[in-house]
């Protein structure tokens, strides 16, 4: 017997979910491209080899989240489909991860914010009444909590190091600042997964979110930018609209793959 | 720096000082493969300062899953013998046998040696 009263809440549709995997693989494979870039040109070996690992760790969680993606499209696509036969207006990443590396400050300050994002988010995700997505999120959580710890105290010591380190990544800060309001917003498909418990109620976040970046930033000497920094233009990436920084950066990592396409290695 | 309680900060702090060519401190690390295992020396690296040298261990040298455990020691805390020693600290052990337990016969009889 089923009571009328009770009248379950109809499930997302899938394409919501697929749309969530879309924005955590891509934010993943996109900085995880970005990172590669230092490989070979770091300030030290260690750092080099450090930033390497990040960005493996990266693609890795991006490969999870991709595959799937593709399985819940259900229309063939995996991993590698998904992301070197795409253009630009189809990835879903948020803007941040797609800014050129500028300078080493540029490119820790870009990292401090995703990694404490990417640590905020995840643990929120680990109890979504999806157990695939949860088990994805707990294992990328681990990983995550590392990249912090390893961003956090570049930011320290950049910030509380010589006049010119605190220069740089504070006009990081500043620069990259006006990009975070996207890693929050709730759009129809980010509102409608965290109804149904499947995804984390983004805005929420926010406040647990800057409390660390707060924290780590008056540590670090620096200041943190005015809200007045913000852009209400900055957040079209979950919608496909990106940068032209984007564009230059699929051209490079998708090339070897649509120019041989099917090989192996 | 680092808020983390870190008992090897003060020889850190010690340590954080550049060094006259430039470079970041040497630090020495030390992995543990399993539990139980020793620490082993597993190489050197460059770091500014306790914290840092730990991340830096941790990912040039037990990033393939090498390690449990990880020492890191500021190298210039490390007392070695030189080369000149080498004659007077090892030769004499050469002809003494009897300091090796196989020189030694088990009497017959003998259990649970």
């Amino acid at each position: 017997m089923t009571s009328p009263s009770v009248v379950p809440t109809p499930a997302p549709p899938p394409h919501d979910e697929f749309e969530l995997l879309l924005r955590l693989g891509d934010d993943r494979l996109v900085l995880g491209h970005r990172l590669s870039e230092w490989c070979g040109h770091a300030p030290i070996l260690e750092e080099d080899i450090a930033l390497a690992n990040v960005a493996l760790d990266l693609l890795g969680q991006a490969t999870l989240f991709l595959h799937r993606a593709g399985d819940i499209e259900g229309k063939g696509r995996d991993e590698d489909a998904l992301a070197y036969f795409r253009e630009a207006i189809e990835f879903r990443n948020c803007l941040l991860v797609e800014q050129p590396n500028g300078d080493f400050a540029f490119t820790i300050a870009r990292q401090f914010l995703f990694d404490v994002h990417a640590v905020v988010t995840l643990d929120a995700l680990v109890r979504s009444k999806r157990a695939e997505l949860a088990a994805l999120a707990a294992k990328s959580l681990k990983e995550a909590k590392y990249h912090v710890r390893h961003s956090g105290e570049w930011m320290l010591k950049l910030g509380d190091g010589t006049d010119e380190s605190h220069q740089r990544v504070q006009h990081a800060l500043d620069d990259l600042w006006r990009f975070t309001p996207e890693l929050f917003v709730a759009d129809g498909v980010a509102a409608r997964l965290a109804v149904h418990g499947v995804a984390p109620d983004l805005p929420a976040l926010r406040p647990q979110w800057e409390a660390i970046v707060r924290d780590v930033v008056d540590r670090a000497t620096l200041t943190l930018p005015h809200e007045s920094m913000h852009s209400a233009h900055l957040r079209s990436g979950r919608a496909g609209m990106h940068s032209e920084h984007l564009g230059h950066l699929l051209a490079e990592m998708q090339i070897v793959a649509r120019s041989h396409p099917g090989a192996k290695w | 720096m680092s808020d983390r309680p870190d008992a090897t900060q003060p020889v850190g702090d010690q340590a954080a000082a550049i060094a006259p060519d430039g470079q970041w401190p040497v630090w020495e690390v030390f992995t543990q493969s399993a539990q139980g295992a020793p620490h082993e020396h597993a190489g050197s690296l460059h770091a500014t300062d306790a914290e840092h040298a730990l991340q830096n261990a941790r990912d040039v040298y037990a990033r393939r899953g090498e390690a449990i455990s990880i020492w890191v020691v500021p190298s210039a805390a490390i007392t070695a013998s030189s080369p000149g020693d080498a004659g007077p600290f090892f030769d004499p052990a050469a002809d003494k046998p009897y300091r090796h337990p196989q020189f030694y016969k088990v009497p017959r009889g003998v259990r649970g040696l």
